[in-house]
């Protein structure tokens, strides 16, 4: 009973039900479950996710959400679910288009192919109950579309899902996706044990009734696959040898306001930032912190800039819409010399946007918002580890220079799933006590440092230190000041901060050699793709280089000598940049994409840039299509 | 003199602290730029003398303040102070005390700043009841941007922006206040009776929980005659008094001939009172000392400290570990 591969595919099915089949063994595969909102099919995508980070094999998992909560059941633009990379190597993004899916009904499934979602023939795995639906309308729709796809080179497989759960469950749509899930682990032969066990992690809140049947639908799922399906892949992966985290990127922000040592977090409820205080809500008060769901976007910031003024470091979290709402008081932090951070999980924009879809259309306004000069740190992570540090580092950057630093995530890192080493925890993480000791006499609340900028910084309950912070201009004593002097003294300080850090950082590493014919620069979640593309590029003798940027603001030393290795230097960016072969665009009025204009006013080299703002994570073959057409 | 006192907190450990005796001129800083006249004087003397009688100490006082006349109270108190933006003086203080429950924190704000642009924050502020002193220093106009209509300027106000006079009815502060959950402690004031400004003040500051003082307060510069008919009649202010409120002096009782006893544990009677405009009720409208703060609900009494941290970080890490396979 062992397949030829060496893996023994069916070694925990313990039912008898075996089968010899060859396994086709392949690098990577990308599947996707999609159902209708409430069935499920987020839950087994996630768990599918961490069955397969478990085995070894490298993993990047995807959300599908559509708009609304409850849409109406079979539409188009209903799918809700997940997708999920799998491979040999270490996944770093969404990848390409779908090679396998799981459909709980032909409309969700439409919705897929026609977003362009899934490769053209791809494989697809249709619950065949509606069939014969008693409404006409709903069995034509079905076999319709079974008879288009099939026409049109999809591989079809019609699975009756319903009648197979209905022997374990009396309402289906509570356990089709746990059968999904074992005909998931049986394509890909993966250990039917790590399966139960997730079950029983996944449901460990519910008796054990209900993790029973699941795990009952789970063998079943797993040997009618078996005995039914000719889908059998073996991907080749060696466990990691050391403990891994798989988390969200939202997720892994909350840990890393955990790991801080920060206590309070002021927000309130945005899409898609809302889930890391979802996680936070639970977890922080378990180390003695506090999320306060403050009555608007406004509150939650005035909040947190009292919080940290009082001397605990505070974090607000939102997305695009509560950004600009929370300008005006990121102001006032950065007048007042308040540490603060910020989380803005990015979404589409302007207005009200695209909520549940992947922008970076915020960079601009997070370096130059708020009225007035008011410099503030931007930092973007690039990975879900990043993620997790990036809050550690941003809270040291903020007590540090007492400066705002805003961490720039966007939804594609908020929903994406990719394990990372498990961080070693370090006391030197946390927040230093807050410093109750007497002011020296004569000391000033902004006794700027001529050079850097810095000011030491009083903290209520310091003895002698009483002043009265204010958002207007002032002296070194905090008085109202508004003799010209003293303004341009005080803008200057807070300005000098940004070079002061400045000097602190190291140059980025260039992903690739240092020369070539051109460098590839981006930020934030589009570095695993744009990585994946260059790297693919290299292998076919293409001269092409990356680099992703994490400190946006200020900018990291030694960029201008990097770009100088390379012929051309393009950004590649996922929001908008006016398309140089429209007929009004020319270099007197073209809009370059927001990374692109910041480097290129900074270094006045000629910088190139390509971005789309589709709602989706840039795929790696859009990158190198790009790329091609850069290179001539 | 010296004096013994022990203060428990939350950030500071057990500690002993010696006080000294201090003075109004302590609590002072700096001459107040307000006009010749303007009622915020008269607030800032009674927070002044309310600071030097309860003895606090300058180092653990806050006074919290957005944009406007009032707001520039702070500047003028020997504490620390917050002068931040228009309208979120209340999420910044409450902010403060989530913080640092050990110190004492005051807000001051106008009618424009607490009653227009922060109206959200006010509601959300008395349903927290969280313990903080607030002052609402209603003068009924924009004075600080030169005279527009305030939401509480008498229908008819003209402005600089009502050149034909205000459209709308004044907003009410106290019905407002004493119809949102939570409320626990409302009273009014005016600038012209600084006996009972500071029995008041001082009586909202002794309460636990949000104190709401709405304080009357003229504005020589924009409304100069405006509580003229109130100031020149005493038969038009009406004195609230109770042994659980305020009690009127015999030298007051001789010029305010018009009290009634009010039970500020009376919700329905304070709601009628607080509709009143002439007479103007002066006193304690409300109190209920026995609504929860919100900083005590969430206030986690365990020592936070970097073992525990490190504790439950490992925990949720736990919950996300795939663990490498066993030898």
């Amino acid at each position: 009973m062992t397949s030829t591969n060496g893996r023994n595919a069916t070694s925990s099915n313990g039912n008898g039900n075996v089968h010899n089949r060859l396994r086709t063994t392949i690098s990577e595969h990308i599947v996707e479950i999609i159902s209708d909102s409430g069935e499920g099919a987020q839950k087994c995508g996630q768990s599918f996710g961490s069955i397969v980070a478990r085995t070894g094999i490298g993993v990047w998992t995807v959300e599908i959400i559509p708009a609304e909560i409850r849409p109406p059941a079979r539409s188009v633009a209903g799918a809700s679910g997940n997708r999920i990379r799998i491979g040999t190597k270490r996944m770093t993004n969404g990848g390409n288009e779908t090679d396998l899916v799981v459909a709980f009904n032909e409309q969700v499934l439409l919705g897929r192919v026609r977003t362009g979602e899934l490769k053209h023939g791809c494989t697809i795995l249709l619950e065949s109950m509606w069939r014969d639906n008693p409404d006409p309308g709903v069995s034509r729709s079905y076999v319709d579309t079974v008879e288009h796809l099939v026409a049109a080179g999809y591989r079809v497989y019609e699975i009756p899902m319903e009648a197979e759960c209905l022997k374990h469950v009396s309402d289906a749509r509570k356990g089709k996706n746990m059968f999904a899930l074992g005909m998931l682990c049986s394509i890909f032969g993966l250990d039917l044990q790590i399966g139960r066990d997730q079950i029983a992690m996944t449901f460990s809140k519910k008796s054990a009734q209900v993790i029973e049947k699941n795990i009952a639908l789970l063998e079943d799922g797993y040997n009618w696959a078996d005995a039914n399906l000719a889908l059998k892949y073996e991907i080749p992966a060696e466990r990691s040898s050391e403990a891994q985290i798989v988390v969200n990127g939202n997720t892994a922000l909350a840990l890393g306001v955990l790991a801080s040592g920060m206590e309070i977090c002021a927000m309130y409820p945005i899409t898609p930032a809302t889930s890391a205080s979802h996680y936070l809500s639970d977890a922080f008060e378990k180390v003695g912190g506090i999320v306060h769901q403050a009555e608007d976007e406004i509150a939650a910031c005035a909040f947190a800039i009292g919080a940290s003024y009082a001397g605990k470091c505070t974090v607000t979290i939102t997305s695009g819409p509560g950004y600009s709402l929370k300008q005006e008081a990121i102001g006032l932090a950065v007048m007042g010399e308040i540490p603060l951070v910020v989380v803005n999980v990015m979404r589409g924009g302007p207005s009200t946007g695209q909520p549940t879809k992947t922008e970076q259309g915020d960079l601009m306004t997070t370096i130059f918002g708020s009225h007035g000069d008011a410099p503030k740190v931007v930092i973007a992570p690039g990975t879900i580890e990043e993620c997790f540090y990036s809050v550690i580092t941003a809270r040291k950057i903020a007590e540090t220079f007492n400066m705002v630093v805003v961490i720039l995530s966007d939804a594609n890192l908020a929903t994406s799933q990719q394990p990372f080493t498990r961080p070693d925890f370090d006391e030197s993480w946390l927040a230093p006590p807050i410093d109750q000791s007497a002011v020296p006499a004569g000391a000033k609340p902004y006794d700027w440092d001529d050079r850097t900028g810095l000011a030491r910084r009083f903290i209520p309950g310091q003895p002698g230190g009483m002043h009265t912070l204010t958002g207007l201009a002032h002296d070194q004593n905090s008085h109202v000041a508004y003799d010209p002097e003293i303004n341009q003294k005080g803008m200057r300080a807070r300005s000098l901060k940004l070079a002061a850090l400045q000097k602190t950082l190291v140059p980025p590493t260039v992903f690739g050699p240092p020369t070539g014919d051109l460098l590839v620069i981006g930020w934030g979640s589009t570095r695993g793709a744009i990585e994946e593309a260059v790297e693919s590029l290299r292998s076919e003798g293409k001269t092409v280089s990356s680099l992703n940027l994490t400190f946006i603001q200020p900018l990291q030393p030694g960029i201008k000598e990097i770009m100088s290795g390379f012929k051309k230097v393009i950004t590649i960016e996922n929001n908008w940049s006016d398309d140089p072969g429209d007929e009004m665009i020319d270099e007197n009025n073209r809009r370059y994409s927001a990374l692109a204009m910041l480097l290129r006013s900074r270094f006045l080299v000629d910088i190139d840039c390509w971005s789309e703002c589709r709602g989706t994570p840039l795929k790696p073959n859009t990158v190198r299509r790009v790329i091609m057409e850069k290179l001539g | 003199m010296m004096e013994m006192t022990q203060t428990i907190s939350s950030n500071d450990c057990l500690m002993q602290l010696f006080e000294e005796r201090r003075e109004i001129e302590d609590y002072q800083k700096g001459v107040p730029r307000w006009c010749t006249g303007c009622g915020d004087n008269a607030i800032l003397t009674a927070v002044q003398r309310l600071c030097r009688d309860e003895g606090l100490m300058p180092e653990k006082t806050v006074f919290v303040s957005g944009i406007g006349c009032s707001s520039r109270l702070p500047h003028y108190m020997n504490t620390y102070g917050f002068h931040g933006i228009h309208g979120r003086a209340l999420p910044v203080a409450e902010g403060v005390k989530m913080a640092r429950p050990d110190l004492t924190v005051f807000v001051n704000t106008g009618d424009g700043d607490c009653c227009s642009i922060g109206a959200a924050h006010w509601i959300h502020a008395v349903r927290y009841n969280m313990d903080l002193t607030m002052m609402l220093h209603d003068n009924q106009i924009y004075g600080l941007t030169k005279m527009q209509a305030s939401p509480t300027s008498p229908i008819g106000t003209k402005s600089n922006t009502t050149p034909r006079g205000s459209y709308l009815e004044a907003l009410n502060p106290l019905t407002v206040t004493l119809g949102i959950s939570n409320v626990s402690f409302v009273a009014q004031v005016v600038d012209w009776i600084p006996e009972v400004l500071y029995q008041v003040i001082s009586a909202a500051y002794h309460h636990k929980g949000f104190s709401f003082v709405r304080i009357i307060q003229r504005c020589p510069e924009w409304m100069p005659k405006l509580m003229d008919p109130w100031l020149h009649d005493p038969d038009r202010v009406l004195l609230l008094h109770h042994d659980d409120g305020i009690q009127i002096s015999s030298s007051l009782a001789r010029t305010y001939k018009r009290t009634e006893e009010h039970d500020p544990a009376n919700m329905n009677r304070a709601r009628e009172i607080a509709s009143e405009y002439d007479p103007i009720p002066v006193g304690i409208l409300y109190r209920n000392p026995n609504v929860a703060c919100y900083e005590d609900l969430r206030h986690d009494p365990r020592l936070r400290t970097n073992t525990m941290i490190r504790t439950g970080i490992e925990a949720e890490f736990d919950k996300f570990t795939v663990w490498p396979e066993k030898e």
